[in-house]
């Protein structure tokens, strides 16, 4: 191939038949969605001709349906329609803030929480926000479809799941649980425009006595994929959420954590935020989730 | 392959071709002549080709302009009518909000989209939101007090 093409097709079946016949024809093809990262890196590091398949004009890679099934986020709605939809800030406030923390308001207006994932890279604000609240990637292929869970999609820095031909269509996010609430933190060395040295997201659900009866604890650059840490979620699961528990949730971040130094941060200084930030967040789940019960 | 597209730009109609890796900005430059919108870093970090997308704000340096069929487009070339400059325009030039004016027409786009969007923004709000556009002449305290002026004006204006 000795230029660039572009397509934009206008259903998964479009889609998939498109992928199917540039794959035959040995073309490279790259799939398309609200381009903040696609573009960087395609006019930087990696400039190679190839077809680009925008994928925004597929209904349902657009589509936000929440309802008693829980949510179903398509893979290229970008962080401003998300955060525009006071419905589900109100179920998943966690997922909605992680998306809101990326770039500023005019990568707001592009980036997609698809992508985002789909982009792998190690600080990936949704990432751990949707491990937390047990989110299935739904997946368009010539196989078919298929879903798997997103702590099993990103395989490596840059590097997920997928397979030649395939794409991610949407997100599936359980119902949520009555009493129940998410919450996302990172730690950045400025307030905007900057990149997490670690982060922790959690979606934990209570019982009328205020007994944590569910938990997800995942934690976000301090590891080559966003962790689901299982250690955090049993350390809450049967308490009062009070602070013993969540100091020992925090342990298990700072345990289950293996990051690198670099220029944003040592290692040591990542695994001690982990933990502050696990604690935190599930501080601010637990309140949210008794909230709800007044 | 070129790709032969039609898009409102300022409410005209446009055509052109282009090739399928080209930015909405680079069209919109070096095809329309439509030089207002700038390039400062071309990754998306400094705001300096904002412009609106369907009445989204966004970076031009980040939509290929393939993208841009059948969808409508506003530039800083767009903002002001025949008769006046914008409220935000005026503002920005009563406060001094301007040296070297690179990235003064993100700073006209992404402020209208903000007033457009919320006419009573707090500070903090006209912070958070235009915390995308860099400057490095003014230190921001004028930018900022010229768009919350700007949009008290409007306010004004249609009350």
């Amino acid at each position: 191939m000795e230029s660039f093409a572009y397509q934009a097709p206008d259903s998964l079946d479009a889609a998939v038949a498109l992928l199917a016949e540039q794959r035959e024809a040995s073309v490279r093809t790259q799939i398309l969605a609200g381009g903040t990262d696609m573009i960087v890196q395609l006019r930087s590091v990696d400039r190679a001709p190839r077809m680009i398949v925008d994928i925004k004009r597929i209904p349902e890679t657009r589509s936000i349906k929440l309802g008693a099934d829980g949510l179903i986020l398509g893979a290229a709605v970008t962080g401003a329609e998300l955060s525009a939809r006071d419905d589900v800030t109100a179920i998943y406030p966690g997922l909605v803030e992680a998306a809101d923390l990326i770039g500023s308001t005019q990568i707001q207006g592009r980036a997609s929480v698809g992508g985002n994932l789909c982009n792998a890279s190690p600080a990936g604000d949704t990432i751990p926000a949707l491990i937390a609240n047990g989110a299935i990637c739904q997946i368009a292929g010539p196989g078919g479809w298929r879903e798997l869970p997103v702590e099993d999609f990103v395989v490596g820095v840059g590097r997920n799941a997928l397979e030649p031909g395939e794409f991610l269509v949407a997100l599936r996010l359980p119902a949520a649980q009555p009493r129940s609430a998410d919450a996302y933190l990172r730690f950045t060395p400025r307030s905007e425009m900057d990149i997490a040295v670690a982060s922790a997201g959690v979606r934990l659900a209570v019982d009328e006595d205020g007994v944590c009866t569910e938990a997800r604890v995942a934690i976000g650059a301090v590891a080559v994929t966003a962790l689901l840490v299982p250690e955090a979620a049993e350390a809450l699961i049967g308490t009062r959420l009070d602070d013993a528990a969540c100091a020992a949730a925090a342990a298990a971040s700072t345990a289950a954590a293996r990051p690198i130094s670099d220029k944003r941060g040592t290692e040591a200084y990542r695994r001690t935020v982990v933990g502050v930030l696990t604690r935190r967040a599930a501080v601010i789940a637990r309140d949210r989730a008794l909230g709800g019960q007044a | 392959m070129k790709q032969h597209v039609c898009s409102t730009v300022n409410g005209e109609p446009v055509e052109f071709l282009c090739a399928a890796d080209e930015t909405a900005l680079e069209v919109l430059r070096d095809r329309l002549s439509l030089t207002g919108t700038k390039e400062g870093c071309g990754t998306g970090d400094c705001g300096a080709c904002s412009v609106l997308l369907d009445d989204r704000l966004v970076c031009s340096c980040l939509v290929f302009a393939a993208e841009l069929e059948g969808r409508r487009v506003t530039t800083v070339e767009g903002i002001a009518t025949p008769e006046a400059l914008h409220p935000v325009q005026q503002k920005l030039l009563e406060h001094a909000a301007l040296q070297c004016g690179i990235c003064t027409p993100g700073v006209v786009v992404a402020a209208k989209a903000l007033i457009d969007a919320n006419p009573n923004p707090t500070e903090e709000e006209t912070r958070y939101w235009l915390a995308g556009n860099l400057c490095r002449c003014t230190g921001y305290d004028k930018i900022i007090r010229a768009v919350m002026d700007a949009a008290a004006e409007m306010r004004g204006a249609t009350s």
